[in-house]
């Protein structure tokens, strides 16, 4: 496969001229990333040691990969949401909501687990249609609507395991299946970063390969345009909520099955918030009308790195919120218009100095 | 278009709802336990409830601008542990208390001049606010400290309170509470204020075209919300007499609730503090009566919150309808904005 110099060059170029339309809008999250990185090349050391062993990859990379995929997942339904205008707080109780029931079901009435994992995530889904019901068909506001299942929902999670914490018990099979879910290997990479990957495929397809997007994406922008020009708003609203809940679903199984027990009360706490900051960092606009699956994924892998970084530099967990609140409050800044008016008229005044 | 809407007599119809749900709560309660219908119940109710009525009051008027704060339950918590370290490190706990106040109005003030200056949505920046003030929290003590200082073990827990005899007492931080309630009923419906609020909160557009200072409105009210969690903080270190930076998770969406049931329109320019002090009571109620029920878990607190929230969202929203549809009118103020 040796090209000739020249050659090479014009399929580099050729290459660069394919992707450059994705690359182009993730500019400021892709630098961002490569600035994080380019820290821990020089700082951290180790950080980019990647060894083989028994034919699966460790390293630090890896460890970002496979920790960010919760984001991820959720991130994915999120921004389909946040670019329908809305927002879903209710993606951390409902990944609760999946692990416990998953968890449960196995545990209390030995169920096998591919029946397990189908009812977890038909729960889930259950739980997203009811957020679409409530924002698509009642028009309540997004915030307010799922935030009843982001309160009530915890309390099912932890009705579902009656309050204490489930762990999987060694030697039931169903357990060792589900545990591949969060802790096995595919291709040498964990499997998460699989499923990431073909939940990011599947979500790309439907909706940049069909008219789905697009018809989100019209939600988002003009809903009573939307509505005129013969498309139901309330419908697009509906599936999307139903989709976030079935992506909640299954970083809630990953979760679950990664630290290997069903925890109501702490399983994907916070991580609506961390997920609705990748889909902002990754560039898709909290008002709707336009979104970014692929910006999503490095807004995702972004805060990953910052808290895998933290934790390599020996700072406390407690204070990793503080890094976090400074490139949420820097991102939208560099969002909003005054801003950069108010900072291009401080510029103009310093040339008109000159 | 502002009083003709606020004379309507469709405003307190929700306030009735409120008041409705909270009496029906309380009757339950004394016809199902006999030891309900006590004073020792009502004073606990109010002594138990009163840093998240505090809070619940200035996340009220936010609500009413038309933004949201989420960063209550991290100021909370920041600032039981600010106070407790003041007090610790040997400062009179009047002091502490001051700087701890002063210390969130400021805080308030920052995410409304964001808010308000660089048109941020007040739902990021409050989020933003609300992890970084929890780890600023941590950055003070990260473990929780106790108070024990005499001022608040022995005059504020004791010599402040009201007592009632047969050991009932009405402790200091719910008298703060409803002296907070008084302060902010006074600030929004008795001054000019808190009529900007209300404005600014209703339609936006046309409160600029009527020349209200939107921005000192909006930067006013948060640094308010700020003042009000940060004495809710106070209110928690004393009624615990310990700081925790790790307390109060989530407190923001037990405040949002108790406003919400108590009536406050979350889209803004609608609603009332005596509504929310209701709502926060509600809250109470549910928890005393799962207490007192005993064989029930504590869990279904969350589900009968959860409940409530819709029932009430979803009256608010049928009577929302009834109003004309401003569709016309709104077309039209975007225009004028543009111009």
């Amino acid at each position: 496969m040796r090209a000739e110099p020249t050659q090479t060059f014009t399929s580099l170029g050729r290459i660069l001229a394919l992707i450059q339309p994705l690359i182009q809008p993730l500019i400021w999250p892709l630098a961002a990333l490569a600035l994080l990185l380019l820290f821990n090349l020089l700082f951290t050391p180790n950080f980019f040691a990647v060894e083989m062993r028994d034919g699966h990859l460790y390293g630090t990379l890896i460890d970002i990969l496979n920790h960010g995929s919760t984001v991820m997942l959720l991130a994915l339904g999120m921004t389909l949401v946040i670019a329908t205008g809305g927002v879903d707080l209710s993606v951390g109780a409902v990944m609760a909501m999946a692990g416990a029931s998953a968890v449960q079901l196995i545990a209390a009435h030995s169920w096998s687990m591919p029946a397990a994992v189908a009812a977890a995530l038909g729960l889930s889904l259950i739980a997203g249609m009811w957020n679409g019901i409530l924002v698509g068909y009642l028009k309540l506001q997004p915030i307010v609507a799922t935030l009843i299942l982001m309160v009530a929902g915890r309390g099912i999670a932890q009705l579902i395991t009656d309050g204490s914490i489930i762990t999987f018990s060694d030697g039931v099979t169903a357990f060792t299946a589900l545990e591949f879910l969060g802790n096995g290997h595919f291709l040498g990479l964990p499997f998460p970063v699989t499923l990431v990957v073909s939940m990011l495929a599947l979500t790309a397809l439907l909706t940049r390969r069909t008219a789905v997007g697009l018809f989100i994406e019209a939600v988002g922008d003009n809903e009573q345009a939307c509505h005129l020009s013969g498309l139901d708003p309330r419908l697009v609203r509906f599936l999307t909520y139903a989709f976030t809940g079935l992506c909640a679903g299954i970083a809630g199984l990953v979760a679950a099955s990664n630290i290997k027990c069903a925890d109501a009360n702490h399983a994907g706490l916070f991580l609506e918030l961390d997920a609705i900051l990748a889909v902002v960092v990754g560039g898709t606009a909290l008002n709707g009308g336009r979104f970014r699956l692929l910006g999503s994924m490095v807004g995702a892998l972004l805060i990953q790195t910052l808290t895998t970084t933290m934790y390599m530099r020996n700072i406390s967990s407690d204070l990793a919120p503080i890094p976090k609140a400074l490139v949420i409050i820097a991102v939208c800044l560099l969002q909003s218009p005054e801003f950069r008016t108010s900072v291009a008229r401080i510029f103009r005044r310093q040339e008109a100095r000159l | 278009m502002m009083p003709v809407r606020f004379s309507l007599p469709g405003r307190y119809v929700s306030l009735a709802a409120t008041l409705a749900v909270l009496i029906l709560l309380y009757v339950a309660g004394c016809l199902s336990f006999d030891r309900f219908a006590s004073v020792r119940v009502v004073v606990n109710l109010f002594n138990d409830n009163s840093f998240l009525g505090i809070a619940a009051i200035g996340a009220t008027t936010v609500i009413i601008s038309g933004g949201i704060d989420l960063s209550v339950g991290s100021v909370v918590a920041a600032s039981s542990i600010l106070i407790a370290s003041l007090i610790g490190h040997g400062m009179h706990p009047l002091v502490a208390m001051a700087i701890t106040v002063v210390a969130g109005a400021l805080f308030g003030t920052l995410q409304g001049l964001l808010i308000a200056c660089y048109r941020l949505p007040s739902f990021l920046v409050t989020l933003g606010g609300m992890f970084f003030i929890r780890g600023l929290g941590f950055s003070i003590e990260p473990q929780s400290l106790g108070i024990t200082h005499p001022f608040v073990s022995e005059t504020l827990i004791n010599d402040l309170a009201l007592h009632f005899g047969k050991g009932v007492a009405l402790s200091s931080t719910a008298s703060l509470f409803l002296l907070i309630l008084l302060i902010a009923m006074y600030l929004l419906h008795q001054t000019r204020f808190g009529r900007s609020i209300y404005a600014v909160g209703g339609d936006e557009a046309s409160a600029r075209l009527m020349g209200l200072a939107i921005e000192r409105t909006r930067i006013l009210t948060y640094a308010f919300a700020g003042a009000c969690s940060s004495l809710a903080g106070v209110a928690y270190a004393v009624y615990t007499q310990s700081g925790d930076p790790a307390c109060c998770v989530g407190f923001e969406l037990d405040a949002i609730a108790a406003v919400v049931i108590g009536g406050t329109l979350l889209k803004g320019g609608v609603g009332f503090v005596v509504g929310t002090a209701m709502g926060v009571l509600i809250l109470g109620l549910i928890q005393t009566l799962i207490a007192f029920k005993g064989d029930l878990n504590s869990w279904w607190t969350r589900i009968a919150i959860g409940a409530l929230v819709l029932i009430f969202i979803l009256l608010q929203d049928r009577m929302s309808r009834f109003r004309p549809p401003a569709n016309a009118t709104a077309t039209t103020k975007v225009k004028v904005t543009v111009g």
